[in-house]
């Protein structure tokens, strides 16, 4: 591995701090450098709020020269960075180091340039995902990734963590909709990836970047595409009276040659919360709604929902609503985006988990789901991004009941080794993080491990950036003693384990 | 078993410093930088390993035949949306994915590396790894699967991979219009600000080609919408994926120049082709190559001596040096030995 030798020791006695800050002080200013301990809390964890500490600092520079600046300062001094966006991450992503300094992207919020002609935006990592599509609207424009937390969630986080949405069936991933960044190494370098053109010889840096977690490099400038926004989009809500005959559904819509914009799923106790919670118009009867949106041109769509309809009633539909207005399918959608939140009322926590299968293995997945619910003693209500298989249960549990979060948690660990045995994965798109660090021993060999190792000491030979996310050190597989699934076959299957 | 052999000779050259040049169809083996080594074929390792329609999801082996995953998904109706060239026929998709070159298409559906879910490879030790899987979303881990697309076989010997595939469009028509190059341009551009499904585009000699591809409903009023006199050759954009089409004949150095869609027209070369919107222009030129890395630069994008000319030459242009420490950082850490095709992408890589 490539070790650098002439690392030396943080100074990190008072002194030693003092004249750390001082030097950060000097490059983004004061009042941006945070160092008090009731400053330093609103930052002691993203999303994921089970995991929780302290950096040394907070330093929030305003341009990209800050940020290279501040970088060759922690990279001289030995100092770790770990980046934060808008801190809406689910997987402890930006969960700070005690040791080290979280570097807030969050003033870098500005819109540089819109390109309508090239359909590009280029914007500053700290701008919101919606705050883009709302910026280019009266072009008729927008940008397609749409996680939950696109209110909120940054550009930058986006890139970090690979996100997806509730459309990205149809219209990609973040990787599918970036064409340039600007990186600041942790040497404090400013790099371009990607660039103007659709293509770029060299390695695909640009799709390395994506869901790199902050551990490759900062960045500082994201080009995004704009997609034209679709004439006509019409939601279907689709009602089963048991969860796998909705699961068989969505692979016949898929296999008939539709290519639905979103196609989600929903299971009673989802059902039961949100419109409790949202009164969204959802059967509450129902073991499973689907929600079906086809979006194009008016003929298109016209044609696809005749299609659809025909389809989705062969499957076994016990009713079938299409949205006749913009508010009936904003209506629709309301329950599903809302689901987290309508989850939140009907228990004091809920743990999110973020598995990924191939659909045909949804019914058994689920039937896993509900043993392990029973076995752990927790409840689970189901949300899906059906069409393409992300699946995100949400554990309930009571985080001041002794002993609860632990357990929730090994029920979420449960449920992802179950999803790798599915053939699937053990992250989606919220990431690896913290959270799932184990789970990385189910996932992968210790060769592939290693060889994840020498990539990230390729941009960061000291390991600097993020440290402790992302990737298991083999160590701690060794003690985690997860055994790695290969093509779905564990070691010893004949082995019986409960 | 030829896993086992494969892995057994890759440890043996990285013991011996033997230099590898990775084959299968050989259909792109005038791409990048003269190839050297001793021959490694991986052509046998074929076959369709797993495909669901219903998933979306196709797994094959390196040595599969282009045409024959192609076969495989039409008769579900399905297609690999980024319309991989078939230089020949023997083109195999390990090499697509280590070329990573797209079809007319690519503007609108995506590129290889788009498409590809994972892979699984042999690097420069011979370990057997796989990243990735066979599921549409997958964040667990770098993406090396991406990585590996495009990297012309120089960071492992690519065994086995999955791709998301899609829906066939129902139906395709292509119209033409006469007009400039820098009105070609224009019209485009603003084709591409609407919903028109619009899926491939061409301007050779003073005609814009425009193809649309959707339901037939979508088609026909797209047809309506942008008017045009209908194209005849049923050929047209197979003859431009594949390079058969005339522009693509002769012996002169052939550039290809990936700029923004809409930038300025160049006055240089001897010939050019348009496609991808605006985004992709190929130039048939015998003329001092510093020319076509001037005007690609200058419009943000870059430009790669593709076919002909000094194979020996940076025919991928030179990177910038933080970028060329990183990509031989990446290198080594697949490929310690710099035994797999080396210097086929870059003179030191």
């Amino acid at each position: 591995m490539n070790i650098d030798t002439k690392v030396i020791e943080p100074d990190l006695s008072p002194v030693g701090l003092k004249g750390l800050f001082e030097s950060f002080v000097d490059i983004v200013g004061e009042s941006h450098v945070l160092t008090e301990k009731e400053q330093l809390y609103p930052y002691e964890c993203d999303g994921l709020s089970a995991y929780k500490a302290l950096p040394l600092a907070v330093v929030l520079p305003a341009t990209a020269e800050e940020v290279c600046e501040v970088m060759r300062l922690c990279h001289k001094q030995n100092i770790p960075v770990v980046a934060r966006g808008a801190g809406t991450g689910l997987s402890g992503g930006a969960l700070p180091y005690e040791q080290g300094i979280l570097l807030s992207l969050a003033r870098l919020n500005q819109i540089i340039n819109i390109d309508p002609p090239n359909r590009v935006a280029v914007v500053q990592p700290g701008v919101r995902n919606l705050a883009i599509t709302e910026a280019v609207a009266d072009l008729g424009l927008y940008y397609a990734p749409d996680p939950s937390s696109q209110i909120a969630c940054s550009i930058g986080g986006n890139v970090a963590e690979n996100s997806g949405g509730v459309h990205c069936l149809k219209y990609g991933l973040t990787v599918h909709n970036v064409i340039h960044l600007k990186v600041v190494t942790i040497e404090g370098e400013l790099i371009e990836i990607g660039g103007g053109g659709l293509d770029t010889p060299g390695y695909d840096l640009l799709a390395l970047m994506h869901g790199s977690e902050g551990l490759l490099g900062i960045i500082v400038e994201v080009t995004v595409k704009l997609l034209p926004k679709p004439d006509v989009a019409v939601a279907i809500l689709a009602s089963f009276d048991d969860v796998e005959t909705a699961g068989n559904a969505v692979a016949d819509v898929i296999s008939r040659g539709i290519l639905p914009a979103g196609l989600e799923m929903m299971d009673n106790p989802s059902i039961r919360a949100t419109e409790d919670f949202v009164k969204a118009g959802y059967p509450i009867d129902a073991a499973a709604i689907l929600i079906c949106e086809l979006d194009g041109t008016e003929q298109e769509v016209k044609s696809q929902i005749i299609l659809a309809k025909d389809i989705l009633s062969q499957a076994g539909a016990t009713e079938l609503r299409i949205s006749e207005s913009e508010q009936e399918r904003a209506k629709f959608w309301s329950g599903r985006k809302n689901a987290f939140p309508a989850v939140g009322r009907i228990s004091p926590d809920y743990y999110c988990i973020d598995g990924t299968i191939p659909k045909r293995e949804l019914g058994n997945i689920l039937v896993e789901i509900d043993r392990l619910s029973t076995e752990y003693g927790l409840s689970v209500a189901n949300v899906f991004h059906a069409g393409d298989g992300n699946l995100h249960p949400l554990i309930l549990y009571d985080a001041n009941v002794d002993g609860e979060f632990a357990r929730t948690e090994e029920l979420g660990g449960k449920i992802l080794e179950a999803c790798v045995i599915a053939g699937g994965t053990i992250t989606g798109e919220h990431g690896v993080g913290i959270e799932k660090i184990n789970q990385m021993c189910v996932q992968f060999s210790s060769l592939e491990l290693e060889q994840f190792h020498r990539i990230k000491a390729a941009f960061d030979p000291r390991g600097l950036l993020n440290p402790g996310k992302a990737i298991p050190t083999l160590t701690r597989c060794a003690e985690f003693g997860g055994m790695h699934v290969h093509d779905g076959n564990l070691p010893f299957a004949d082995i019986e384990r409960f | 078993m030829f896993i086992k052999q494969l892995q057994e000779t890759v440890k043996d050259a990285f013991a011996k410093k033997i230099e590898l040049d990775i084959q299968s169809g050989n259909s792109k083996r005038f791409l990048g930088r003269t190839p050297k080594g001793a021959a490694l074929s991986i052509a046998q390792y074929s076959g369709i390993v797993e495909y669901d329609p219903a998933e979306l999801v196709i797994t094959v082996k390196a040595g599969t035949a282009l045409r024959d995953i192609n076969s495989a998904l039409a008769k579900n109706n399905q297609y690999l949306p980024f319309d991989a060239p078939n230089f020949s026929n023997e083109s195999t998709i390990g090499g697509v994915v280590a070329a990573g070159l797209s079809g007319p298409i690519r503007p609108w559906t995506g590129s290889v590396r788009d498409y590809v879910l994972g892979i699984e490879c042999i690097d420069g030790r011979g370990d057997h790894l796989r990243f990735g899987g066979r599921v549409m979303k997958n964040v667990a881990g770098y993406d090396v699967s991406r990585l590996t697309v495009g990297s012309m076989g120089t960071l492992g010997i690519i065994l086995q991979m999955s791709f998301k595939v899609l829906p066939k469009p129902e139906t395709s028509a292509t119209v033409y219009f006469d007009c400039s190059q820098v009105k070609s341009i224009e019209k485009i551009t603003q084709m591409g600000l609407t919903s028109l499904p619009l899926s491939a585009s061409l301007w050779v000699a003073n005609k814009l080609f425009v193809r649309l591809s959707g339901s037939q409903a979508a088609v026909a009023k797209g047809l309506e919408i942008i008017g045009g006199n209908r194209c005849l050759d049923n050929d047209l954009w197979q003859k431009l994926r594949d390079h058969t089409h005339s522009f693509f004949h002769g012996e002169s150095p052939l550039w290809r120049v990936s700029v923004p869609a809409n930038s300025a027209v160049a006055e240089i070369g001897d010939e050019c082709l348009v496609e991808w919107g605006g985004s992709l222009r190929w130039y048939k030129s015998s003329q001092q190559n510093e020319k076509f890395h001037e005007y690609a630069q200058k419009c943000g994008g870059n430009a790669i001596l593709f076919r002909n000319g000094d194979r020996s030459s940076d025919v991928n242009g030179k990177l910038h040096p933080v970028l060329g420490r990183i990509h031989k950082q990446l290198k080594k850490s697949f490929d310690p030995g710099n035994i797999l095709n080396p210097g086929r992408m870059y003179k030191d890589l």
